[in-house]
C-alpha cells in the first residue's frame, strides 16, 4: 500500500509535557482520515508537526514515499499540505479573494492583479463546489463561509494533502452538511483528507480509517466500516463510555425559577424575548430546546442580571429578582455556566486559582477587610480541581494554557461549589470530547438530585433529549410548546423548534 | 535563547534591550566621531564616581518611579494613561500650594497633608478621562493627552494669577512641608537629595500591595483584563475604570509633589512640559509595568541621566547622546516581539 503520508513514532515534547508520544499515522491516497482524541490529547500537536510550525523530538516522516525535513509551513506548502486551522487565520477586513492570495499574489507589472485571481479563486471555487463570493469582506460572510475561504487558500496553493482541524466545532448542523459534501467531493478530486475531530457521528459518516491517541500516546489505526461508536469511544476515553445518559425519573417539588410574561429586547432593540413564560421546578431539569438566534441568550442574559428588562417578571424562590444586579442575583442562589466561556466565564490571563474565586472573592474566607486570603484560595482551587478532574498542571496556571474542556470544567467546579438553588446551563458541552460531555451531565444531574432547579439551554437535540425531564421549545422569544422527553421524538421537536404545531391535541401547555 | 520567552522575559528583554541599547549608542558616537569607551567610562563615572552624583541620580528617580508607577498602574488594568504629565503638573501644583499655607504646622502634618493634596488634585485630573470612559467610551489615550495641554496651561495660568512672586514663580513653600535635608545633602556632598524617595518607594510598595493583595486589585486587574467576564462575577465595570484612572492619576501627582516640595520648593511658571510624566510610559514599559521593574527602570534612566552631564563635560559628548540610548533601549523592549522573532529564528536554524 503506497501511502501519501507516513509519520512514524513521533515524539514532541513540551516543558513538562509529553504532547505526542510514539505516535503512527499513515495516510492513504484519497481516503477521509479521521484523527481522533480528547481534548488535549495532541491532535493539534501532531498535526503541527506534520504542517511545520513545530520540530519533532524524534520521529520520521515521509511524504509520498521520501523521507522530508518539514521546518517550516513554507516547505509543507511545497510538498502539497494545506492545514485549515482550528482558529481561522484571516484578514477581517480583506476580501476573500485578498485572503486567499495573501503571500502568494499574482501580479502585473509590480501590481497585485486582483481580477485574474478572483477569476481563478471563482474557478477553484467552482471545481470543489465551494460556493463563495470572491469580492466578500470577511468581516461580513459567515463562520461557514469564512471556513470555505480557509480551504480555497490551501487549494489556491495547490495542496492536495488537507488537514482539517476541529472543521465542525464552529459549524452549525447545516454548515456541517454543507461540509461533508465538500469533503466528499475534495476526494473525489484526487485529494486526501485528515480530519480531527471527537464527534463520533461524523467519522462514522465520512471516513475512511481513524487513528485514535489518547493522552498524547498512539492508541492505533482501525477500519470505520468494521467499527461502532462505542468501541471508538473507548479506545479514545480509555474506559467504557455511557452514551444513554443514566438517572432516575425526576421529583420535582415546588417551583424555583418562575418567568413570567417576560419581554426583552436585544441590542438593536427589537424584543428577542417576546412575553415568555417558564418555570423550572426544584429537583427538575428543564431544556429549553430552539435553534440559535430565537432569544435564549436574551432569556438568560435577563434572567442573571446582565440585561434590563422590558416588561414582565423573573421569580427565584419565590422572590422577584427582575433588573437586580448580577451580584444580587448570584447572591441570591443562582448559578450560571455561560454560553461563551471565553468571553464571560472565565478571565483567560487569570490563573485557575483566581477564577475558581470569581463569584467569592470579596467574600470570606478569600478576603477579609479587602484583603485577599492566598491560602485558602488555593487551598480551595486544589480541592475543585481534584473533585472536578480539571486537568491542569496546577492552581497557578493562567486559563488560557487549559483545553476547552477543562476550562469548562473549571467554570462548572466554581458555579456548583457555590450550591445554587438555580442552575443556569447555556450550551454547556459545545466543542467538549465525549468523556467530558458525560461527566458534565452527571454533574448537572447530580445537581438536580441533590433538588436543586437545572435551567439547561442548547442547540444539541441529543443533549436536550437525553438530559432534561421537561423540555420547552422557544421560537421567536416564546416557549411554544412544552413536552416530555420520553414523549416527544427529534423530528417532533425539530418541527416545534421551526415554529410548526403539535400534532397530537391536548398536549399543549 | 528561550530565556527569551516565559517566565524570565520580563527579567532578561529589558536587560538586552539595555545592552543593545548601549551598543547602538557606541556604534554612533563611533560615527559621530567621539570614542565610545571613554564617553561610557564618563557616563559611568558620573553615575557612581562620587557621593554627589550617587545623590542627584536618587533625586533625579524619585519623581520618575512615580510617574513610572502611574503608567503601569493603569496598563495593569487595562489602560493607557498618557496623561502623567499633565496629572504630575497639577499635583506639583497643589502641593506648593499647601506648602505656602499653613505656617507652624509639624512636618510630619504638612509634609503629608502636601503630598495628599497632590495625589488628589492628580486623581481629580485623571478622573475626568476615567469618567469619559466609563460613560461614553471614549479613548482614555485621547482625552489623556488633551488633558495635558489643559493642565499645562491652568497652572501657570493659576500661578500668574495668584502666587505670583518674582522671578516667573511662586514663593518658596514653608519649610515644615519641605522634604529638602540639611543632613542628606551634607552626606552626599552638596547634591539636591531628599527624603522624596522614602515616598517613592512607598509608593511602588503600595502599588504592589492593592494590586495583587487586595480584593480591589483582583476586581481592576479582572476589569483590565476582561470587562465582560467581570460583568458576569458582578464587577462593576464602570467604577473600575474609574477607579484605575483615578489611582493612577493619584500616583502621577504625587510625583509632581516629589518636584514641588523637594527638588525645588516652589513652582516656576511653565514655558514647557516637564518630560518626567512621558518619560513615566519609557519606566513603565522597561520595568515591564511591575512595582520592582519601575524603581529598577527609574534608577538606570535617573543614572543616565545625571550620568551623561559628566559625560559631556569630561568626554565632551553632548548630552543628546543619553538620550538616544534611551531611546534605543526603548526601541528595543517596544520591539521585544522581535527581539523573541528572531531567537525563534535561530533556534530553528540551530536545531533539526
Ligand atoms: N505551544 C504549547 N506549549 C506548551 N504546551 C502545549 C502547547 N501546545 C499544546 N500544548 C499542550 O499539549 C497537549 C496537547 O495539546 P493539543 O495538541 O492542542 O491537543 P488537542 O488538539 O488534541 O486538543 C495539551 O496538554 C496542551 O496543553
Ligand atoms: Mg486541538
Amino acid at each position: 500500500m503506497e501511502y501519501v503520508i507516513e509519520m512514524k513514532n513521533i515524539r514532541k515534547e513540551f516543558p513538562g509535557i509529553v504532547a505526542n508520544d510514539n505516535i503512527t499515522l499513515q495516510l492513504q491516497k484519497g481516503e477521509i482520515h479521521a484523527l481522533l482524541g480528547e481534548n488535549g490529547a495532541g491532535k493539534s500537536t501532531l498535526m503541527n508537526v506534520l504542517f511545520g510550525l513545530y520540530q519533532p523530538e524524534k520521529g520520521e516522516i515521509y511524504v509520498r514515499g521520501n523521507k522530508v525535513n518539514i521546518t517550516d509551513p513554507n516547505i509543507a506548502n511545497e510538498l502539497g499540505i494545506g492545514m485549515v486551522h482550528q482558529h481561522f487565520m484571516l484578514v477581517e477586513k480583506f476580501s476573500v479573494t485578498e485572503n486567499i492570495i495573501l503571500g502568494n499574489e499574482p501580479t502585473k507589472k509590480g501590481q497585485v492583479n486582483l481580477k485574474e485571481a478572483e477569476k481563478e479563486v471563482e474557478a477553484i471555487s467552482k471545481q470543489y463546489g465551494l460556493a463563495v463570493d470572491p469580492t466578500a469582506k470577511i468581516e461580513d460572510i459567515s463562520v461557514g463561509m469564512q471556513q470555505r475561504v480557509e480551504i480555497l487558500k490551501t487549494l489556491y496553493r495547490g495542496a492536495d494533502i488537507l488537514i482539517f482541524d476541529e472543521p465542525t466545532a464552529v459549524l452549525t448542523p447545516q454548515e456541517i452538511k454543507e461540509l461533508i459534501v465538500i469533503m466528499k467531493k475534495l476526494i473525489s478530486e484526487g485529494k486526501s483528507i485528515i480530519l480531527i475531530t471527537h464527534k463520533l457521528k461524523e467519522i462514522m459518516e465520512v471516513c475512511d480509517r481513524c487513528t485514535v491517541i489518547r493522552r498524547g500516546v498512539g492508541i492505533g489505526t482501525v477500519d470505520v466500516s468494521e467499527t461502532n461508536p462505542d468501541d471508538l469511544a473507548s479506545m479514545m476515553v480509555g474506559r467504557e463510555v455511557n452514551f444513554s445518559v443514566e438517572k432516575q425519573p425526576s421529583d420535582p417539588k415546588g417551583n424555583i425559577l418562575e418567568v413570567q410574561s417576560l419581554v426583552v429586547e436585544d441590542s438593536r432593540h427589537v424584543p428577542a424575548v417576546n412575553g415568555l413564560n417558564i418555570s423550572v421546578k426544584s429537583g427538575e431539569i428543564v431544556g429549553i430546546a430552539g435553534v440559535d438566534g430565537n432569544g435564549q441568550s436574551e432569556l438568560i442574559e435577563a434572567i442573571t442580571g446582565l440585561r434590563k428588562t422590558k416588561s414582565g417578571n423573573v421569580m427565584l424562590k419565590g422572590k422577584d429578582i427582575t433588573n437586580w444586579k448580577p451580584r444580587r442575583v448570584t447572591e441570591s442562589g443562582l448559578g450560571h455556566i455561560p454560553q461563551d466561556r471565553h468571553k464571560h466565564g472565565l478571565v483567560l490571563d487569570f490563573s485557575i486559582g483566581e477564577n475558581m474565586v470569581l463569584q467569592t472573592y470579596y467574600k470570606r474566607p478569600f478576603s477579609r477587610n479587602g484583603i485577599l486570603n492566598f491560602t485558602t484560595i488555593v487551598n480551595k482551587a486544589k480541592s475543585l480541581i481534584k473533585e472536578f478532574d480539571v486537568r491542569t498542571p496546577s492552581e497557578s496556571t493562567p486559563a488560557r494554557a487549559l483545553s476547552g474542556g477543562n476550562q469548562q470544567k473549571a467554570i462548572i467546579a466554581r458555579e456548583i461549589d457555590r450550591s445554587p438553588n438555580l442552575l443556569i446551563a447555556a450550551q454547556p458541552t459545545r466543542g467538549l470530547d465525549v468523556g467530558a460531555i458525560e461527566f458534565i451531565h452527571s454533574k448537572l444531574i447530580e445537581e438536580r438530585d441533590k433538588g436543586k432547579a437545572v435551567l439547561l439551554i442548547s442547540f444539541e437535540l441529543d443533549e436536550i433529549m437525553n438530559v432534561s425531564d421537561r423540555i420547552a421549545v422557544i421560537y421567536e422569544g416564546k416557549i411554544v410548546a412544552v413536552v416530555k422527553p420520553e414523549e416527544t421524538t427529534e423530528q417532533e421537536l425539530g418541527l416545534l423548534m421551526a415554529g410548526g404545531k403539535r400534532k397530537k391535541a391536548g398536549e399543549t401547555s | 535563547m528561550s530565556i527569551l520567552r516565559g517566565k524570565w522575559s520580563a527579567i532578561s528583554v529589558p536587560l538586552l534591550s539595555v545592552a543593545l541599547g548601549l551598543f547602538v549608542g557606541g556604534i554612533i558616537m563611533l560615527v559621530s566621531g567621539y570614542n565610545p569607551f571613554v564617553a561610557y567610562a564618563a557616563l559611568f563615572n558620573g553615575i557612581f564616581s562620587n557621593t554627589y552624583v550617587l545623590g542627584e541620580t536618587i533625586r533625579q528617580m524619585t519623581p520618575l518611579i512615580l510617574s513610572g508607577l502611574a503608567v503601569a498602574f493603569a496598563f495593569r488594568t487595562g489602560l493607557f494613561n498618557i496623561g502623567v504629565e499633565g496629572q504630575l503638573l497639577v499635583g506639583w501644583l497643589a502641593s506648593v500650594y499647601v506648602g505656602l499655607q499653613f505656617e507652624g504646622l509639624s512636618p510630619f502634618v504638612h509634609i503629608p497633608l502636601a503630598i495628599l493634596a497632590a495625589g488628589v488634585a492628580g486623581a481629580i485630573w485623571a478622573f475626568v478621562p476615567g469618567l469619559l470612559k466609563a460613560k461614553y467610551h471614549v479613548h482614555e489615550v485621547i482625552t489623556t493627552i488633551m488633558m495635558n495641554y489643559v493642565a499645562l496651561h491652568v497652572v501657570n495660568a493659576i500661578i500668574r494669577t495668584y502666587l505670583l512672586a518674582p522671578g516667573e514663580r511662586t514663593e518658596e513653600i514653608h519649610q515644615s512641608a519641605s522634604l529638602q535635608s540639611a543632613f542628606l545633602e551634607s552626606i552626599t556632598d552638596f547634591s539636591r537629595l531628599h527624603y522624596g524617595i522614602v515616598f517613592a518607594i512607598i509608593g511602588a510598595i503600595i502599588m504592589w500591595f492593592l494590586l495583587w493583595k487586595t480584593s480591589t486589585g483582583y476586581e481592576l486587574r479582572a476589569v483590565g483584563f476582561n470587562k465582560y467576564a467581570s460583568e458576569y462575577a458582578g464587577i462593576n465595570v464602570r467604577r473600575n475604570i474609574i477607579l484605575s484612572m483615578v489611582v493612577s492619576g493619584a500616583f502621577a501627582g504625587a510625583a509632581g509633589a516629589m518636584e514641588g516640595l523637594g527638588t525645588y520648593g516652589y513652582m516656576t511658571v511653565m514655558p514647557d512640559f516637564t518630560g518626567v510624566g512621558f518619560d513615566g510610559i519609557a519606566v513603565s514599559l522597561l520595568g515591564a509595568n511591575s512595582a520592582l521593574g519601575v524603581v529598577l527602570a527609574a534608577a538606570l534612566f535617573g543614572g543616565l541621566k545625571i550620568g551623561a552631564l559628566n559625560m559631556q563635560s569630561v568626554a565632551q559628548v553632548p548630552t543628546q547622546l543619553v538620550e538616544i540610548v534611551i531611546a534605543m533601549i526603548i526601541f528595543f523592549v517596544a520591539s521585544s516581539y522581535l527581539i523573541h522573532w528572531i531567537s525563534n529564528r535561530v533556534n530553528k536554524r540551530g536545531k533539526i
